[in-house]
């Protein structure tokens, strides 16, 4: 577990050194991604190790959410003047996102489609 | 002699462990109800971990700040999280490569719609225009779109609420969308739940499966550098 937190620690890292460097717009551990990313298809996969590790942390990605989600209650006031916009937009904006971005999809899919697990 | 109760709180409560300590456990009970209630969509860990702690640092009187100086060592792991994406995303390419067309056209039509109707009906029940351009990126993970926020001339602060809110309800709502428009493919789920909602979607499809979740993870990654690199350019060629 050790080992494989530090190899996902030294690409977030060098993920965020690039990302200062060339002054993009993508945060460091996105670019670190696409390095493990690149990493991963030179080596021909991840050891059983990162791929285990990677699972844990996966499962419970939504874990990782909740502290930021708690800052919710410093910046309530920013939304309360304004909740009914805002909230008819998010609810709209987020319903219109998903039944584009899939209605896309759908309709340049090649014919063989397959079918298994659904969010 | 014991100490009185409210000295032991106010130990505690300046200490890190507690912060730790109450975010774990909230986010145990709240998987304990989302488990039990079967995944169901409506039981979101986050949103039932989040209420839960709310209202307990409320109902004490506690600040963000202090709960935070606990709870940023389970925030810090979002990086390395991020980076393990790559892995679902190395063991799902061959699907991802023979998808490039309708991963590419989703991509594109589901970022501008996020945006632009974001912006449209916020306009429309009359928000300020602040607040609409705050609205703007609220489907981009949160560093990339309180940047766009400040880059645009939003509110980035208020940005980061509403990205938070958009997450969960693309992860509470999208399985009725979806199902209601018979869409089964997980690839394309996963991608339009990661393009609409960015890490708090890619976590409930990973719950739901691995290729849902390679998908959601692609599409957040993505829809984060398009946006970054296209909004600025549409608000300004509509301004």
């Amino acid at each position: 577990m050790i080992a494989a937190l530090t190899q996902l620690l030294v690409f977030q890292l060098l993920g965020e050194a690039v990302a200062r460097w060339l002054a993009l717009p993508v945060p460091g551990p996105v670019l670190g991604m696409l390095f493990l990313f690149l990493a991963l298809t030179m080596r021909g996969g991840p050891g059983h190790e990162l791929q285990a590790t990677s699972q844990n942390l996966l499962q419970h990605l939504s874990l990782l959410f909740v502290p930021a989600g708690v800052g919710i209650m410093v910046h309530f006031h920013r939304v309360a003047d304004e909740w009914l916009p805002l909230l008819l937009s998010l609810v709209i904006s987020t319903a219109a996102t998903l039944i584009v971005t899939a209605l896309a999809m759908k309709l340049l899919m090649p014919t063989k489609a397959a079918s298994g697990e659904a969010p | 002699m014991t100490p009185p109760i409210s000295e032991i709180w106010v130990y505690l409560s300046a200490s890190p462990l507690l912060g730790l300590t109450i975010t774990l456990l909230a986010y145990q009970g709240a998987f304990w109800l989302y488990r039990h209630s079967g995944m169901n969509p409506l039981a979101n860990p986050v949103l039932i971990a989040v209420t839960i702690l709310v209202l307990l640092l409320t109902l004490t009187a506690t600040r963000y700040e202090t709960y935070f100086a606990g709870a940023q060592f389970v925030h810090f792991l979002l990086g390395p999280a991020t980076v393990a994406l790559a892995i679902p995303l190395y063991t799902q390419f061959r699907r991802v490569r023979s998808l490039l067309l309708p991963v590419f056209a989703g991509l594109v039509a589901g970022s501008l719609t996020a945006a632009l109707s974001a912006i449209a009906v916020a306009r429309l029940f009359g928000a300020s225009l602040p607040t609409q351009l705050s609205l703007a990126p609220k489907s981009v993970t949160t560093p990339i779109a309180m940047g766009i926020a400040e880059r645009i001339g939003g509110i980035p602060s208020l940005t980061a609420v509403l990205v938070i809110i958009t997450g969960i309800l693309g992860a509470v709502g999208a399985r009725y969308i979806f199902d209601a428009m018979r869409i089964r493919d997980p690839a394309i789920r996963g991608f339009a739940i990661g393009v609409a909602s960015h890490g708090i979607g890619t976590a409930r499809a990973f719950q739901v499966g691995e290729q849902a979740g390679a998908f959601a993870a692609l599409a957040m990654g993505l829809n984060g550098a398009l946006t970054a690199l296209l909004l600025p350019l549409v608000l300004g060629s509509l301004a």
